[in-house]
């Protein structure tokens, strides 16, 4: 499914690498409870992303570190395969994933209703199986489509999507070229009804004016893939 | 303003309506708005509208009757596995009095019991009874699991689909409100309840389970089942009504009425709840988990209560000569089934290709 | 902790000495296997394998390397296994424990001492260079018998591997990256696992059978019969009946699974 937001701006009409238009997103496709033994799953491929996320819990937890008295913890692992990328990653936790389980654990939490669950322990896993540019948004949108599927009551659910400069033009959602030849990557995950930014990151240089359009432009990304979100759950129960 | 029908199926932050409305469970207000917390089928009550869970764990609240395993002994208590977030304790003084026994030659590590829950604090340290008719231990049978939501259903208005369930199976079965069966009969028909439990499970939300579960008990069985003469019967019946008020009514013929209020049974069920909960909810604006209730002091004989009743009597005769070995009353050579997940091929086969 | 409740634990054995199973297969029948290839375009060969609801994606990788010294004129074969806490409420997230060990080096086994693969055309330069094909197990859903579904997807993901074609020219490896070509694989090989419940031996447990099994044992086997991997878990004994009866099932039984391969 090509999911094309087709608010026209002046922007110079250099084309992408892909030959994609500056707004336009890759393909994706949501599917919700893929997962046998996990309380709640979602696969989620977008371009050459292919995620798998499984969640557990509420459950209880019999580690301290993990329980709070008045809500339930989060915790959040993002791992890659080692065949997710052209180089054999080695197997097991580093920097990069260590920081991307933070911010990803803290980019879903406002939207989960911790409160009723206390001292329990909410567990997401996030298995990166192919890279292909931008999977911690993918990986964040296929989170909340798995938490929903767990039955964990959320606020909302958090969707995330980049935005960029490349070839000095805003872009949304980068490619992998794109996020390693561009000037500026700008992942944003917000909760899509209130319009609250839960993930902000950015990795080069970016004017004030330059940012304000690409905050703008990842926010419509964002909303566009939750309509994918809200189909890929209605999907599996609707039939 | 209302933006979504009775029974729609909707999921987490979707907006169901603005002002005028009463946010039910699986709902929360946001300014004037009420959303929905959950993946779930609206169910529209007057002005209040609440979302029940497709999917949930249990949550145990007090008098509920659940079925739980023993995964621990500890000096005075037993740990039990009760499908929850939350375990629950069982203190020896529930079953002996203050007389010093080995609690394990009591209850052994891995035995199934069936209790209800006494107490439940605000960090959900969950307390387990075994005082009360027809609780203690299972004696042979089978486990089944299913969705907590879904028990509701399982049971159907005033235990009807349980019933009949043990009626074509022959079998005993106890449901815990924590989403565990306990199925006890033949071997092979154990097998036959398991399956037709996990079917109301999978399509609970569906409507004319109620006569899908009929027929497929029949086939599965082999029984001829009594009400298809019935069935014709009144069909021609009905036919008739139709050409003579030119409208067929809503439900195919009278007998099959009440089971058709089954298929919304989960709502019913909520329907019960919410009324009972009417004043709490009031102070208590944000989403109602607890979801499928019984309570024990069922005078008010709404659906599930009784059900409820029925299967304490059940249990009772079962109880009533459990001291002897149950297993030595099926025959040696009978077969008996398991727990287990229906297998399905829930991944698209061609979802990792491009 | 998982403890299996003792009526599910009885109700199972029953059954089986009564030579039935809980899902309704004979003692010797597989569940319902579906296996894909090519499925990650980023590895060099892939595969996804699901056994009952067992479910593994198998990627491969290849770089050149130096050789074992005690081996200077073969490639190297890697086998690494994730039972990743997505595929089971009982897995932790932490390094490989002994049964992911375990898994990878049977796994590994199979595929080496069956000399599926002839490593020694994976050498470009003796004690130099040679071909390093790293094989990954990444354990998705975890619904018994793993060690069956890991050798399928691992010998699957063989089979679909391409790599590059390297050529010696004046002393130097050339990499041609756009002609990329087959492993060289000579005779496949494949394993069943049976398990002992009360008296007997099934194939294929499923995860319930599994949480109740005595022993277990694990035998691979080659295209022509040979016995190329064995592993035996699980504290009770075996009889060399039941081990004589076990290879007899898999020599019928590897050739099914042959099937389908690509």
């Amino acid at each position: 499914m090509i999911i094309i937001i087709t608010e026209d701006t002046n922007l110079g009409a250099k084309s992408r690498e892909d030959g994609r238009a500056f707004d336009e997103l890759r393909p994706l496709k949501i599917e919700a409870g893929v997962l046998e033994r996990a309380d709640g799953s979602a696969y989620l491929e977008f371009g050459g992303n292919k995620i798998l996320v499984a969640v557990y819990g509420p459950k209880e937890s019999h580690i301290r570190r993990f329980q709070r008295p008045d809500r339930a913890y989060i915790r959040c692992r993002y791992n890659m395969a080692p065949f997710s990328v052209d180089d054999r990653k080695r197997p097991g936790p580093d920097r990069r994933s260590m920081e991307i389980s933070k911010v990803t654990a803290e980019a879903l939490q406002p939207s989960i209703l911790l409160e009723k669950y206390p001292r329990a322990l909410i567990d997401i896993f996030i298995e990166v199986l192919e890279a292909e540019g931008g999977t911690r948004c993918a990986g964040i949108t296929a989170a909340s489509v798995a938490l929903a599927d767990a039955g964990i009551p959320m606020k909302d659910m958090v969707v995330a999507c980049a935005s960029g400069k490349v070839n000095d033009q805003i872009v949304l959602d980068l490619s992998e070229v794109e996020d390693k030849e561009g000037q500026a990557d700008l992942p944003v995950a917000i909760m899509p009804r209130s319009g609250e930014i839960t993930l902000l990151q950015s990795d080069g240089s970016l004017n004030a004016g330059e940012f304000e359009k690409a905050v703008d432009l990842a926010v419509e990304g964002c909303q566009a893939i939750s309509k994918v979100q809200q189909d890929a759950l209605k999907k599996r129960y609707g039939e | 303003m209302i933006l979504i029908k009775d029974k729609d199926l909707v999921v987490p932050g979707e907006v169901l309506a603005e002002d005028d409305f009463h946010a039910g469970r699986g709902t929360f207000r946001e300014e004037n708005k009420i959303c929905s917390s959950v993946v779930g089928l609206v169910s529209i009550r007057n002005k209040k509208i609440s979302v029940i869970p497709l999917q949930s764990k249990y949550l145990p609240k007090r008098g509920d009757v659940v079925i739980g395993e023993i995964n621990d002994i500890r000096f005075s208590m037993w740990g039990l596995d009760i499908n929850s977030p939350y375990s629950g304790l069982l203190p020896a003084s529930e079953v002996f009095g203050k007389e010093k026994r080995e609690l394990e030659k009591v209850f052994d590590v891995g035995d199934v019991l069936f209790l209800r829950v006494i107490d439940v604090d605000e960090v959900k340290k969950v307390k387990l009874g075994l005082k009360g008719r027809g609780l203690g231990k299972f004696k042979g049978g089978i486990l089944v699991y299913i969705t907590p939501t879904k028990v509701p259903r399982l049971i159907g208005k005033k235990g009807s689909m349980i019933n009949m369930i043990k009626d074509k199976t022959h079998c005993d079965i106890v449901v815990g409100q924590n989403g565990v069966v306990w199925v006890k009969g033949q071997p092979e028909m154990e097998r036959i309840a398991e399956k037709v439990i996990k079917m109301i499970e999978e399509q609970a939300h569906t409507s004319g389970l109620t006569d899908r579960v009929r027929d497929s008990l029949a086939e599965l069985t082999g029984e001829k089942v009594e009400s298809d003469d019935n069935h014709e019967i009144l069909q021609s019946v009905e036919d008739k009504l139709e050409t003579e008020l030119g409208t067929k009514p809503d439900e195919e013929h009278t007998d099959l009425k009440e089971s058709e209020d089954f298929d919304e049974s989960i709502i019913e069920e909520d329907e019960g709840q919410e009324e009972d909960q009417l004043e709490s909810d009031q102070k208590d604006q944000e989403t109602q988990q607890n979801v499928h209730k019984y309570e024990d002091n069922a005078e008010e004989g709404e659906s599930a209560e009784e059900n409820e009743a029925q299967e304490k009597e059940e249990v009772d005769e079962k109880s009533e000569d459990s001291d002897e070995p149950t297993e030595e009353k099926t025959p040696k050579d009978e077969k008996s089934s398991l727990p287990r997940k229906i297998i399905e091929s829930k991944f698209n086969f061609n979802q990792f290709k491009r | 902790m998982n403890v299996v409740p003792e009526i599910t634990r009885k109700s199972i054995t029953d059954l089986i000495n009564n030579l039935e199973r809980p899902d309704s297969r004979a003692l010797d029948e597989y569940r319902e296997i579906s296996l894909e290839t090519g499925v990650i375009s980023k590895a060099e060969g892939s595969a996804r394998v699901k056994i009952g609801s067992s479910q593994i994606i198998v990627g491969t990788k290849s770089q050149l390397g130096s050789p074992f010294p005690d081996t200077p004129n073969v490639g190297v074969i890697m086998t690494n296994s994730e039972l990743l806490p997505m595929a089971a409420p009982e897995f932790e997230p932490g390094p490989p424990d002994e049964k992911s060990v375990e898994l990878a080096r049977v796994t590994d086994r199979c595929i080496r001492e069956s000399q599926m693969v002839d490593l020694e055309k994976l050498c470009l330069v003796e004690g130099k260079k040679v071909w390093m094909i790293f094989i990954d197990l990444h354990i998705l859903d975890y619904d018994g018998n793993l060690m069956d579904a890991a050798v399928l997807g691992a010998v699957a993901a063989l089979l679909n591997t391409r790599i590059p074609k390297a050529t010696m020219v004046d002393d130097e490896i050339v990499i041609d990256y756009e002609n990329k070509e087959p492993l060289p694989i000579r005779e496949k090989a494949l394993m069943c696992t049976f398990a002992k419940i009360g008296e007997q031996m099934v194939l294929d447990p499923s995860l319930a059978e599994e949480e109740i099994l005595s022993a277990r044992l694990s035998i691979g086997m080659t295209e022509s019969g040979n016995i190329c991997a064995l592993q035996k878990g699980g504290a009770t004994p075996l009889t060399k009946e039941e081990i004589m009866n076990a290879v007899k099932i898999t020599e019928e039984k590897t050739k099914e699974l042959m099937e389908y391969l690509p």
